[in-house]
């Protein structure tokens, strides 16, 4: 009878441990306490017809803090860029903090492809994933024309205008231009 | 006779040699160029746009050669545009064919130097370098063979045993019929039972042992039980499967910073899942995985090259005309650290103000194939770190006073994050 218990015992144990399946998330007391009423990011949603929260916004609206960008994404765009696009950064005197983050993120987004030293000589390239990766200093670029790529792409580059923000642009874009003038040199 | 033959013999090893070596120094098309010196070029100038055999931001290059007049090409090369607005007809075909993309203009090229891009872009690798390549793939192969021939050892070991105890079982049948028809009874095998007391009576009458057993398991009973309540709620080490197998040890190993991809985690509450254009970023020109295998697990390139297949469907890029058709879906992906919504936690604040590293928290993630949660995220493991951190107030002078005042109130060189007021409950639950 008591190796009868002992072994209903063990087979419970047993039950509690082989139910452990990692692929799926843990039990949990009060789910509602858990779980969020109001549609959390990235969750799913019936409210919009492709069925996420996550949605663009309204064509034609600004968002806080961000600026229209009335440079079309063309050859002409890029030419009245290269033209007429200033840094705002141009007439603030004591630059370094804008030229810190503009390293700091330069070191995030672009070096891994264009290099520390923007010789196009990143990690991707040393690895061969990325081929034929320019220096910035066989390039006639300036400010306007760093700022329309960061925002649009060109050629095998893509738009990174959703990872960093007008005013990360331009710091980038001061960073970039610092390395082509010792690249130059 | 021998003599001739054997400088006949002599002038083959010869031929044979020169065969070798005459594709390493010239293009096998005979066209002035090297294709060594070429590929170096093509890398440095072409391969951003360019694949040989495949369309990218520009045409593929293999057979350009005779497409184009070389001439034609030279003056291309060094400045497209400049043909394009003479209105050159093959020009203006090409550009427009290519969205309007400008070529950049290559002035410091020189005829030799395209010369030798050409000759690379026809170069194809000679059958010597093939034949390496065959049994590499042979010796790859081979590897299943010798598999199989193990498999079919043991098999055979296997059917030699259950023969021989076939045979064993046999011999003594017929041992006992030819015993029995000798008037021979082979003894009992069992010896009579002496009746004895069976083994739960004797422990069920010993009080103390029973007593001593029911404690054991009414103490280990409650310490599980315990254990296994407060398990509850926590997803240390959950791991699912997510719809496109996205490997962060791959990319970490590129030397992609973790803010590439996440780039929300610098400035808000989410770390963020990245949107397919920020992939689109590196794999519009990474078309296929070149990379190691991971045979073991089946991570060979074919499979993940398959996955990168899975984000051009779902971003609804089309590889052949290099151009986005429109039609896209959303990629579910499951999330993994998920904090109950009852609690408050921002990633800017501890990533740019704190500069905690993301694997603090969420371990060694450029190790991961495929990532699991792996802190418990508890409350008390929140809890922990902030009575141990100590909070960074260099160059922060805007708060430099009140870091001063409570340096002075709890008599410390380092404020730790508790002190500052870390353990607040409305810090994070409101």
């Amino acid at each position: 009878m008591i190796n009868k218990i002992i072994l209903k015992y063990l087979l419970c144990f047993a039950l509690i441990y082989s139910c452990q399946d990692n692929s799926k998330p843990n039990y949990q007391y009060m789910p509602n306490m858990y779980e969020a009423i109001g549609y959390d990011t990235y969750s799913e949603s019936d409210a919009f017809s492709n069925g996420i929260e996550a949605q663009l916004p309204v064509e034609g609206s600004i968002a806080r803090g961000w600026q229209p960008y009335d440079f079309p994404n063309t050859n002409e765009g890029y030419e009245l860029a290269k033209a007429e696009l200033v840094s705002p950064l141009d007439s603030i005197s004591d630059l370094t903090q804008h030229t810190k983050n503009g390293k700091e993120l330069y070191g995030i987004y672009c070096a891994v492809c264009h290099g520390s030293k923007g010789d196009g000589n990143g990690a991707l390239s040393q690895r061969e994933k990325f081929l034929g990766i320019p220096s910035y200093a066989d390039r006639d670029i300036n400010d306007g024309t760093i700022y329309h790529v960061l925002m649009y792409g060109k050629n095998a580059m893509g738009s990174h205008a959703g990872q960093v923000n007008e005013l990360e642009r331009w710091q980038i874009a001061e960073h970039v231009m610092e390395l082509r003038s010792d690249l130059i040199k | 006779m021998t003599d001739l033959k054997k400088s006949d013999f002599f002038s083959f090893k010869v031929l044979l040699v020169f065969l070798l070596i005459l594709p390493l120094s010239f293009s096998s098309y005979g066209q002035e160029g090297d294709h060594v010196e070429g590929k170096k070029l093509y890398n440095t100038y072409c391969a951003s746009c360019h694949k040989l055999n495949k369309r990218a931001v520009g045409p593929k290059l293999r057979g350009v050669t005779e497409k184009y007049d070389r001439e034609w090409l030279y003056s291309w090369i060094k400045n497209s545009s400049a043909m394009i607005k003479a209105g050159d007809a093959q020009a203006v075909a090409v550009w427009e064919e290519y969205n309007k993309s400008v070529m950049t203009a290559f002035p410091q090229l020189s005829n030799l130097d395209i010369d030798n891009i050409l000759a690379y872009t026809d170069y194809i690798p000679p059958v010597v370098a093939q034949a390496t390549v065959n049994t590499v793939q042979s010796a790859a192969v081979s590897q299943g063979p010798s598999d199989f021939i193990m498999n079919l050892i043991l098999v055979l070991l296997v059917l030699i045993f259950a023969i021989l105890t076939f045979m064993l079982v046999a011999v003594n049948r017929t041992l006992l019929v030819i015993a029995k028809s000798n008037g021979f009874t082979p003894p009992e095998k069992k010896p009579k039972k002496i009746p004895r007391k069976p083994i739960w009576k004797a422990f069920a009458e010993n009080q103390f042992l029973v007593l001593i057993t029911v404690a054991f398991l009414l103490l280990s009973s409650a310490y599980y039980s315990y254990a296994y309540l407060m398990q509850i709620g926590i997803d240390q080490g959950y791991m699912p499967i997510q719809p496109i197998h996205y490997s962060h040890k791959i990319h970490s190993a590129n030397k992609i910073e973790c803010k590439y991809c996440h780039s929300s985690a610098r400035v808000s509450k989410h770390s963020g899942i990245p949107s397919l254009n920020v992939c689109m970023n590196c794999h519009m020109y990474i078309a296929e995985y070149n990379g190691e295998e991971d045979l073991e697990n089946g991570y060979t390139k074919d499979f993940y090259t398959k996955e990168i297949k899975k984000l051009y469907k779902a971003v609804g890029w089309d590889e052949e005309n290099q151009k986005y058709t429109g039609k896209s879906e959303p990629v579910k992906w499951v999330r993994i650290h998920n904090l109950p919504d009852h609690a408050y936690f921002n990633h800017a604040q501890h990533v740019e103000v704190a500069k905690i590293d993301c694997q603090k928290c969420h371990g060694p993630v450029e190790e991961m194939e495929i990532v699991y949660q792996h802190s418990p995220l508890t409350m008390g493991w929140c809890i922990d770190c902030h009575r141990e951190s100590n909070l960074n107030v260099e160059s922060n002078e805007y708060y430099a006073k009140i870091h001063e005042e409570l340096s002075k109130k709890y008599g410390v060189e380092k404020l730790t994050v508790a002190q500052m007021g870390g353990l607040e409950c409305g810090k994070c639950h409101y």
